[in-house]
């Protein structure tokens, strides 16, 4: 048996065609899964108040208590308030406790140059009286829940839900909600998308495959040609041809069928249409290629024995190609979950994906804590997704 | 962690070494804001710049944002020596530490400048303001008048581009709403003031169109997808100019504000940044930006000499500044995530 011969023979050899390997999986690992795994560390991770605050972060942690805490701790807490904001490093801190509590940014700013004038800073009682809002629970609680080293705060907030000043999970206000409904939206979107893939490329594939060699090959670089062309080319392409004075519309009235421009962009509409334009080679050359493969034989041979076309294809025909129609839906819906361009520029507001917030938050507040928990939140359904995929795919004969 | 971001920075370098861009070799570098407005900053001032100081310049563009310079800062990325900022990004970086502190008495004195363009981080690069762009081509005869005429969609059918952010989406919302420019920020300071502005945009929100770049609504409105959109002039007046476009525009209610140069504070080239810095500030070569851009000067001397021409369609000319609103910077800075986050949640529903 290879197996057993394999456990017998000599390290060196059983190593060697790893040793092969070894500098893409170098660079794998060095350029893709280190640099993921770091960043969707920081969903968990909260650093800010350990590094820049150690003291006051050790104190909090000691502290536990609800409601307010105790002199000594908001001694300390004055103190490093005051050698943060000396030595450039407040903004940190500030900026974490603003993600929790809107305004402690203001709040730490101000009563750190109160106490840099000379206001005392010795017990809760003394803060109060530079802010009142150091004599409520609050902004004590917000730093509780950053005194890290690990926190629950980026993953509930990606689920619009937060701690509150008694560590119960309660939702965040409606007016603030908004992930859950986009994270929806996105799977909503990206599913339907493949759906219209699968509508419209499982003829085209069909096609291809039937096709002698010959005529196919021109009709493959077509389907090719969109992959040669960016997709912001493409989309804006789209927007030339879907916008109320564009030529979808022009020649709609012109043939008389619309007596008024209708809106085919900047809403959910041009975004289905853009996204599925995009997307659907990534379906068809999967599943041409398992049609291919399919004989034409078991086709014969099931109408030679009396079935109707109809009957053969859908008993003999659409089985085999099965596997082919699931590896390009996942691989359609699995591209559009990520998608944020297209929705950018030919969707309107309320067609905007998670990535737009991912991307919200990594390139504009560069809260990168709440980019890596919104990844996560993505990437973990997303798993499941090509998990279930591969069993579908073993269930399938091929 | 930190060894790991050690590591990325030092691949970081390895990777910008072996392009031949490593940081101690490449020229002063002055980060602006794209599109036509760096093009007039080009013409203006940069071009003659190099060629009377021998010093040469490298150009960036950027969108905003005091992230993305504590970034550069604080993670040790010295690639830009003079940005232009907001008067946010202003604020929360001269706090942080984030910029150098001007030589005032080198650029003639706090006095040579309108007050608003005076900090100590930064000096007013340029006045501009945020007004009702529309096409005199669809809307003859009597355009919008004010921000109520702006929502109404049922005297000007269309579309609307508004730019997706809530500052200033709020305060135009707040005065279409019958709100006077002097109280605005008051009404906006309570949180009755801010539902009240929400409800205001959601009667407009089935009827906007949302842009991100200024550089879109020169083609929103040209492609006829907008019929009217909140715009900064120059860009409408710079493409009636160039395109033969007929915009107008309605300086009722406008918001201004006054954009800054900055040194930053980890700028390998101080001393040409600061040489730079005068240099745009000179009131001659001031006045002569309004020629490529219509937009307000800083320097009060530049004021004086301007061609009184070039002052039509720039908030220097009082006609236009009746009932303007000078943008809180203040109120941003302390009330921008909250709202931001707000907004962005309406906007996505």
């Amino acid at each position: 048996m290879p197996g057993s011969r394999a456990k017998s023979a000599d390290p060196r050899r059983r190593w060697w065609p790893f040793a092969l390997v070894a500098p893409l999986l170098i660079f794998l690992l060095a350029s893709f899964i280190l640099p993921v795994v770091l960043m969707l560390s920081r969903a968990l991770t909260d650093r800010e108040l350990q590094t820049v605050w150690p003291d006051s972060a050790a104190a909090l942690r000691h502290w536990h208590g609800n409601g307010l805490p105790p002199d000594v701790l908001a001694q300390r807490v004055a103190r490093e308030m005051v050698a943060a904001r000396r030595n450039g490093t407040l903004n940190r801190v500030a900026n974490r406790l603003n993600y929790d509590m809107v305004g402690s940014r203001t709040l730490l700013y101000g009563t750190a140059d109160k106490l840099l004038a000379g206001a005392p800073g010795n017990s809760v009682a003394a803060l109060a009286r530079i802010d009142p809002r150091w004599g409520r629970p609050a902004i004590w609680a917000a730093m509780r829940h950053a005194d890290g080293p690990l926190t629950s705060h980026y993953l509930l907030a990606a689920l619009d839900r937060r701690l509150d000043k008694d560590d119960r999970i309660v939702g965040v206000a409606p007016e603030q909600a908004v992930f859950t409904a986009i994270y929806l939206r996105t799977f909503k979107i990206s599913a339907l998308v493949a759906l219209f893939c699968i509508i419209l490329g499982y003829p085209v594939a069909y096609l291809l495959a039937s096709l002698p060699e010959r005529r196919a090959n021109p009709l493959l670089i077509l389907v090719l040609l969109p992959f040669w062309t960016s997709a912001l080319v493409r989309t804006a392409a789209w927007a030339v041809l879907l916008q109320t004075d564009g030529v979808i519309n022009s020649l709609l009235q012109a043939i008389g069928l619309l007596d008024a421009p209708v809106q085919l962009i900047y809403n959910r509409l041009g975004v289905y249409i853009a996204m599925t334009h995009v997307l659907l080679p990534f379906f068809i050359l999967p599943l041409y290629g398992v049609m291919k493969g399919i004989s034409p034989v078991a086709m014969r041979a099931a109408s030679s024995l009396g079935a109707s076309p109809l009957r053969a294809f859908l008993r003999i025909y659409l089985p085999q190609t099965l596997p082919g129609v699931a590896a390009g839906a996942i691989i359609v819906f699995t591209l559009a979950l990520g998608y944020y361009v297209t929705p950018a520029l030919v969707g309107g507001g309320a067609d905007q994906m998670i990535s737009a917030s991912i991307a919200f938050y990594t390139n504009q507040s560069l809260n990168w804590g709440m980019a890596a928990a919104l990844s996560l939140l993505l990437l973990a359904p997303l798993l499941l997704m090509l998990l279930a995929g591969r069993t579908l795919a073993r269930a399938v004969p091929a | 962690m930190k060894v790991a971001l050690r590591l990325l920075g030092a691949l970081a370098l390895l990777a910008g070494s072996a392009c031949g861009s490593g940081s101690d070799v490449r020229p002063l570098t002055v980060v602006g804001w794209g599109g036509s407005s760096q093009d007039a900053h080009r013409n203006a001032y940069w071009n003659s710049f190099t060629t009377s100081s021998g010093i040469p310049l490298r150009e960036d563009s950027w969108r905003g944002g005091v992230g993305v310079i504590r970034t550069k800062v604080i993670g040790g990325d010295a690639s830009w020596d003079i940005v232009q900022v907001e008067t946010e990004d202003l604020i929360l970086g001269c706090e942080e530490g984030l910029f150098q502190r001007l030589d005032w008495a080198a650029l003639g004195g706090r006095d040579a400048f309108i007050p608003s363009a005076v900090h100590d981080c930064g000096v007013g690069a340029m006045l501009w303001s945020y007004v009702i762009g529309y096409d005199g081509d669809r809307i003859k005869g009597a355009g919008p008048q004010s921000w109520a005429d702006f929502w109404d969609v049922k005297r000007f059918p269309g579309k609307r581009g508004m730019r997706k952010t809530p500052k200033y989406s709020l305060e135009f919302a707040l005065m279409a709403d019958g709100v006077p420019a002097g109280q605005v920020y008051s009404t906006l300071r309570t949180p009755a003031g801010v539902d009240r502005a929400f409800r205001k945009l959601d009667e407009i929100k089935p009827h906007v169109i949302w842009w991100s770049s200024i550089s879109q609504v020169p083609d929103l409105l040209g492609s006829r997808e907008v019929v009217m959109s909140v715009t900064s002039p120059g860009r409408l007046i710079v493409a009636n100019r160039t395109e033969g476009r007929n915009f107008k525009l309605d300086w009722h209610g406008n918001i201004y504000a006054v954009d800054y140069w900055v040194i930053l504070a980890n700028s390998p080239r101080p001393a040409e940044a600061a040489q730079l810095l005068r240099y745009m500030t000179r009131p001659e070569n001031q006045a002569r930006l309004a020629r490529y851009i219509p937009t307000g000067l800083t320097s009060v001397e530049a004021n004086r000499i301007v061609d009184p021409k070039l002052k039509q369609n720039t908030p220097s000319d009082p006609a236009n500044m009746t009932d303007a609103l000078e943008l809180d910077a203040d109120f941003w800075v302390e009330y921008g995530d909250q709202l931001t986050q707000r907004f962005n949640a309406w906007v996505a529903r």
